[in-house]
């Protein structure tokens, strides 16, 4: 009697242990990784330019109660005339499987850079979105919003 | 197949920035999904989507798999003469829907 129950508390001590473990290993790894497909992304659509935080605003709902369909606005700060336009904004997501989310191009006759649409979410991140100017500088912005119901396994 | 629900006013003001919206009935099935035998239900979306006003372009987006079903898109065009909008979706495998508005520019 005595041997099992000992033996059991053995067995859940050892479960917890590596469940603890995996826990504090886990976490650090993947979120790194998915930082890195975001960059990887950002880089295969403009290069190595530089990338300057300003004009950008996402809109998010602080909480979103399904990922699978948060709506998402992306307002940049421009004129809209032939001399200063906002080309085209990539959105990017970090933890996502596929980091590009989407691609907005604009051109003059939009007259305003403000896009709005519906997007998937796999959990809880920040999405940022980069505004490509016709002068060919760049710039970001991005928010953060908590998911409940995650589209993950299921995207 | 695929329903298309368009919100275009049908009157502007010359130069008024005026709201558009598009919705395409659409599964955007995004290729990480599993079937009840496990098995990966292959991906179907739609990859872009172009506005065109008397055939110049307006605004046009390219869809990832992260994109919702029935895609729902708005956003805005400066309204200088009367004529044609064109809207148009096109899929992963080249199929195409389109539908258009009038605009009368006053």
């Amino acid at each position: 009697m005595m041997m099992t129950r000992s033996g059991l508390l053995d067995r859940r001590q050892m479960l917890a242990g590596i469940g603890g473990g995996i826990a504090i290993t886990a976490t650090p790894l993947t979120a790194v990784a998915a930082q890195e497909d975001l960059d990887r992304a950002r880089r295969e659509l403009f290069g190595d330019r530089p990338i300057r935080e300003g004009r950008v605003t996402v809109k998010l709902p602080p909480i979103a109660e399904n990922g699978f369909s948060v709506p998402l606005n992306v307002t940049v700060d421009s004129p809209m005339l032939p001399e200063d336009y906002v080309k085209r904004v990539a959105i990017l997501s970090p933890r996502n499987p596929l980091a590009n989310v989407a691609q907005f191009h604009f051109t003059p006759q939009s007259g305003k850079a403000i896009v709005a649409t519906r997007i998937r979410m796999s959990g809880t991140q920040a999405i940022q979105a980069v505004a490509e100017m016709n002068d060919g500088s760049l710039w970001s912005g991005s928010m953060e919003t908590v998911v409940t119901l995650a589209a993950c396994v299921v995207l | 197949m695929a329903s298309i629900r368009l919100a275009v006013p049908k009157t502007a003001q010359r130069d008024e920035i005026i709201e558009l919206k598009a919705l395409i009935q659409h599964e955007m099935e995004s290729g990480f999904r599993r079937g009840s035998r496990g098995e990966v239900i292959p991906r179907d979306i739609i990859t872009r989507f172009e506005c065109r006003f008397e055939g110049e372009l307006v605004f046009a987006a390219d869809f990832h798999p992260a994109i919702s079903a029935n895609p729902l898109l708005t956003f805005h065009m400066r309204a200088s003469s009367s004529g044609t909008l064109t809207f148009e979706w096109t899929d992963q495998n080249g199929e195409t829907w389109r539908d258009i508005a009038n605009l009368e520019v006053t």
